[in-house]
């Protein structure tokens, strides 16, 4: 079968419209906020603060430690159960592994740099925009940082290659979801996952969506900072 | 630390001042939005000062329980999210998230604002049941007020999903509303020695000798209380705090 028009009408390798704001959570060191179509995701930096528990101190460097959670009531379907699961827990984990690249924690040792990711809303690409507002609330909270972390989903739904699969694409019999995060400057990869069925070359081909998407991710993100940072008259 | 905090609050209290200036009857300004989460059948974010909370209400079909076979059923989830204070951690929920789950509960639920009975879909078999889910975004105060605040907002804003009698479609919502009538407003007011306060900052929020959460019906009659802190209270400070509440709910009642 041939997906010939999205189903919300976009371009193959159009993104969802894209919102981002740093500083929203006054409590936390840094803060970020990202919306990409209807999926919301907020995120809080707390530290570097002391490791607890203890064993998991590393003398050398600092650590970062990401938690994902859906609330409640952010999915498209039933209630979500409160607390961790294990795909909460994965989540959690690879949105480390996307951060982590581009972190310097050397400065660090012993202690612990928290980031909590919340979704009020989600509509597929919830991991992604996860990383999209830690980014900024990283860089909000002044960790030392390299660059950026641009993340967006690429894959497949019936014969054709498209960037940021929505809820209806992601569950589609024969929809391919791949996220990818991109490091801004370096066009390095440090999230790459995928479930179905992909030819070598169509991934090749979704991963090409997916970097040019990011650059648009990157420059909502830098407004998002400079927002907050520049001076205002 | 915390004593010397509560010594300042105090002199300032006596000349009728707080912390940050504010009158001890003076709420920050308060914001209320709702459908602020698309798939739940109801939700709203309110915010009182920087103190930001979301909530959102999921309907979901459940047995009756035996004892109450003609009727659904409602049931408050507060989750203290690490994201919103330093002092908050990850984890199953603690005694405040509980304390704060409950209070919220009993206000909706003793004010008999739902009627159970028409979540009742058949007796005995189905009905309706009201899940609120309450999050904190950031903490700087007054959980209580908030919380409370975002849950009624939710409720009021909340549709059903569409039921055909045997399978529920959360992705369509109808446009029929709750059965509600005559929300409670939740007033918790504060005493620092001889002084009341309402709406407390973060620092405020960590000194008080005692607090009493006040749910208000909109004749005026209250129908739940908690009292919180360490010391105790006499009875002529608890009808001073309910009579502060019952005025201050009046002003909250505003924005609903």
């Amino acid at each position: 079968m041939a997906y010939e028009t999205r189903f919300d009408g976009r371009r193959f390798d159009e993104i969802r419209p894209i919102q981002a704001k740093a500083g929203i959570i006054k409590r936390a060191v840094g803060s970020g906020w990202f919306k990409i179509g209807n999926t919301e995701a907020y995120a809080a930096v707390y530290g570097p603060r002391e490791m607890f528990p203890k064993f998991k101190q590393n003398p050398e460097t600092g650590v970062l430690r990401c938690n994902y959670n859906m609330m409640p009531f952010s999915s498209a379907g039933e209630r979500v159960r409160p607390g961790p699961s294990r795909r909460s827990k994965e989540i959690g984990m690879v949105t480390e592994r996307a951060l982590r690249p581009v972190l310097d924690l050397s400065e660090f040792p012993n202690a612990v740099v928290d980031v909590y990711i919340e979704l009020p809303q989600t509509d597929a690409g919830t991991r992604c925009a996860g990383i999209c507002a830690a980014s900024i609330a990283l860089a909000d909270a002044g960790i030392p940082m390299k660059d950026m972390v641009c993340a967006i989903s690429a894959g497949k739904v019936e014969d054709k290659i498209l960037v940021d699969l929505n809820y209806e694409e992601d569950s589609h019999e024969q929809g391919v979801d791949i996220p990818v995060a991109v490091l801004h400057n370096s066009k390095q990869i440090a999230l790459l996952q995928m479930d179905g069925e992909i030819s070598p070359e169509d991934l090749r081909r979704a991963i090409e969506l997916a970097k040019n998407a990011s650059d648009q991710i990157y420059e909502a993100q830098k407004a998002a900072l400079k927002d907050k940072f520049l001076l205002k008259e | 630390m915390i004593e010397e905090l509560r010594n300042e609050i105090i002199s300032l209290l006596s000349k009728g001042v707080r912390l940050d200036g504010r009158a001890p009857d003076e709420y920050r300004p308060v914001v209320i939005e709702t459908g602020v989460s698309k798939n739940a059948e109801g939700s709203a974010k309110v915010k009182i000062g920087e103190t930001e909370v979301i909530a959102g209400v999921k309907l979901e079909i459940m047995t009756p329980y035996p004892d109450s076979a003609d009727q659904g059923s409602l049931m408050v989830n507060v989750e203290l999210f690490p994201m919103s204070s330093p002092e908050f951690e990850s984890g199953p929920p603690d005694i405040n998230s509980i304390e704060l789950a409950r209070i919220t509960d009993r206000g909706i639920r003793e004010s008999k604002c739902i009627d159970t009975k028409k979540l009742c879909i058949t007796p005995g078999e189905k009905a309706w049941m009201v899940v609120i889910d309450v999050c904190t975004l950031n903490d700087a105060g007054n959980l209580f007020d908030a919380i409370a605040l975002a849950a009624t907002a939710a409720l009021k804003s909340a549709v059903y999903p569409a039921y055909d009698g045997e399978k529920l479609d959360y992705k369509k919502k109808t446009s029929e509303r709750l059965p509600l009538k005559g929300l409670p407003v939740t007033v918790t007011v504060f005493k620092y020695g001889d002084h009341f306060v309402v709406d407390p900052s973060s620092e405020e929020d960590k000194t008080y000798d005692a607090r009493l959460t006040v749910s208000v019906l909109e004749n005026g009659n209250i129908c739940s209380l908690q009292k919180g802190g360490d010391e105790a209270v006499n009875t002529e400070d608890i009808f001073s705090m309910i009579d502060l509440a019952r005025v201050k709910s009046k002003e909250l009642r505003k924005f609903m």
